[in-house]
């Protein structure tokens, strides 16, 4: 295999290096665009209401791994974020009348300001107590939502309006997953370049000492806060997407099971890596809906394959993959 | 006042059900560094256990007695075969192991004995009452706080002036120094967690009559357990039954007087604000870390 000295830092920050790679990015980029015209001539057409929701669980676990991977800050609360974004571009959309580029984009500012809040508290709280804090957070969320009903629209839920691109021939459906697709590819790209910077570099640091990362110039006020925010924010622009998958939204869709799932995506995957939470996301959307015929079994396996997965591969599925291609890369010495 | 009396004997009631839930929380964090999010389904395992066993015409003692034990083996066996093995991971690790376990038990309990609700058999009444001056007392709130202070007082007991309770001290603040001198810190960690789940347990039997019996049972108050015992100071087991208490209490003012609806929001904002001040909880000793 050809290796190419890297002489300038600049170089080093590629995230695409070689033809190779850049051959297979624009392959998958091809292939995503190309899905949603794809599935309904194949007879699929139900699953683009996957990928929809498959899209918005990746964005919600690359979100969430810059959170608890990068960043070692724990969140058990992150279905409230997903929550507020979706009421919020929900709200914004049915009662204000707003179009859904700026619902959207409303959603992802009210949830990293709800973000920026609870990183508040954890400019203080490590550990369990963190956890408690983000916990008590989501439940809140939950709470608040079930009981304030001239806000949520309490049983009868809160109808959203259809996205409308405004292209003919074109199915809603086909529409919200071609938008929620492309919403996903660039907030992983985001994630990507965030990783590889300084932020990420300053994440980790915090992650493994955050006493030793201060006193190296790192801000820890800054950088949790804003682990939160954007963390939130991913959320919040995920929860946008299924109010626009679900058409009507009831609390019962942001419960702390949820929190729970989201959090075994990104410990399947791979914490600390972007491509960890995607492939970790994807897993635990399409696995499930699968094996819907056994949908009892369907919380044993979870727990089991998350107690195996933080015994035998706490690097995650990602971790596997790189040493694997670590082995096959020096192979066959 | 005496509105406020019945409240606050309604608080005690569920806060001594909120402070055996942190006491074994409390107990298994001193112990292994772990937050057990399986405790309350643990929980609910031995209340069905001993429910079932009641319908086949075992005598009560008996079979809480069962269910308590079986919860302990559970614990034990967890420790052995899960946590021991994982002892490398960190403690977001380890949580995540405790959820696991916790979707492991839940899905469980859901095949075994569906999602129907049950209703618990209990030899004390919820309908019987007491009145001591103008303040209503149910049977069960009388035996649901006596139950309550009766084990804390065991466990105080256990854990000050036993010897077992040196050595699960000795275990819980250094375990490598334990081992040295001597102390079989393994059996010591696995007694921790048969007794800590056996508390469970014993929250959730009491707990039973008063909602319905089903694999979800747990959830609130295990959470509402969790929040006390952060409250109170994770590693303190005078601050889980203390925050188990103000918790208990001030929910069900809070209930009353302003809004039902919101009480488990309360809770939390309780916590939230009492961190933000007090970042160790209330009786939590400050530790200093080293970088």
């Amino acid at each position: 295999m050809a290796r190419t000295l890297v002489e300038r830092y600049e170089d080093d920050l590629y995230l695409v290096k070689g033809p190779a790679a850049w051959t297979a990015v624009v392959a998958l980029l091809a292939g995503l665009g190309v899905l949603p015209f794809l599935l309904p001539r194949l007879g699929m057409a139900y699953l683009l209401f996957i990928a929809v929701l498959a899209s918005a669980n990746v964005i919600v676990a690359v979100g969430l791994n810059l959170l608890v991977g990068y960043a070692g800050l724990i969140s058990l609360g992150h279905a409230g974020f997903v929550a507020i974004g979706a009421y919020a571009s929900g709200l914004l959309a049915a009662r204000l009348g707003a179009p859904w580029p700026a619902a959207w984009v409303g959603a992802a500012a009210v949830s990293a300001a709800f973000g920026f809040l609870v990183g508040l508290p954890a400019l203080r709280l490590t550990g369990p107590y963190l956890t408690i804090a983000t916990l008590g957070f989501g439940i809140a969320v939950y709470q608040v939502l079930t009981n304030w009903t001239e806000l949520s629209g309490g049983r009868g839920g809160l109808p959203v309006p259809a996205l409308a691109l405004g292209i003919e021939g074109m199915s809603a459906i086909q529409q919200l997953a071609l938008v929620a697709i492309a919403t996903a590819v660039a907030l992983c790209w985001i994630a990507y370049n965030l990783a590889r910077s300084h932020v990420g570099r300053a994440l980790a640091a915090i992650r493994d000492s955050d006493i030793a990362a201060e006193v190296t110039g790192v801000s820890l006020t800054w950088y949790k806060t804003l682990a939160f925010a954007i963390s939130a924010a991913y959320a919040g622009v995920a929860g946008a997407i299924v109010a626009q998958a679900l058409r009507h939204l009831e609390p019962q869709a942001f419960t702390f099971l949820e929190s729970i799932t989201y959090f075994a995506m990104i410990v399947v995957g791979g914490l600390g890596t972007v491509t960890g939470g995607i492939i970790g996301a994807l897993l635990l959307t399409l696995i499930p809906h699968y094996l819907s015929g056994v949908k009892q079994w369907l919380p044993i396996a979870y727990g089991a394959v998350i107690i195996a997965m933080m015994l035998f591969e706490p690097q995650g599925l990602y971790g596997r993959w790189l040493r694997i291609r670590r082995y096959f890369k020096a192979w066959p010495l | 006042m005496i509105q406020l009396g019945q409240y606050v004997v309604g608080g005690l009631a569920t806060g001594s059900l909120y402070a055996l839930v942190a006491l074994g929380i409390v107990l298994l964090y001193r112990s292994s560094r772990v937050l057990n999010f399986a405790h309350g389904d643990v929980a609910t395992l031995a209340t069905f256990v001993a429910f079932t066993l009641l319908g086949r015409a075992v005598p009560f003692a008996a079979a809480v007695a069962a269910g308590l034990l079986a919860a302990a083996a559970l614990g034990a066996a967890f420790f052995f075969f899960v946590l021991r093995p994982a002892r490398e991971a960190s403690l977001l690790g380890k949580i995540v192991i405790t959820l696991g376990l916790a979707l492991v038990l839940s899905g469980v309990m859901l095949i075994t004995w569906g999602a129907d609700t049950q209703v618990f058999p209990f030899p004390l009444s919820d309908t019987r009452v007491y009145r001591l001056g103008g303040v209503v007392v149910s049977e069960m709130s009388v035996g649901t706080i006596g139950a309550g202070l009766v084990l804390m007082g065991l466990m105080y007991g256990l854990v000050q002036r036993t010897t077992l309770g040196l050595a699960m001290r000795a275990v819980a603040q250094d375990t490598v120094a334990a081992q040295a001198l001597g102390i079989p810190a393994r059996r010591i960690h696995a007694l921790t967690w048969g007794l800590a789940s056996a508390l469970g347990g014993a929250a959730g039997v009491l707990l039973a009559p008063v909602v319905y019996l089903d694999p979800y049972m747990m959830l609130d108050p295990f959470l509402k357990g969790f929040a006390a015992a952060v409250l109170g100071g994770i590693d303190s087991l005078p601050g889980a039954v203390v925050g188990g208490f103000i918790l208990g209490i001030a929910e069900s003012v809070f209930a009353g007087y302003v809004s039902f609806k919101f009480k488990t929001t309360l809770a939390f904002a309780i916590i939230i604000l009492v961190l933000m001040v007090r970042p160790e909880g209330l009786l939590g000793r400050e530790y200093h870390r080293r970088v």
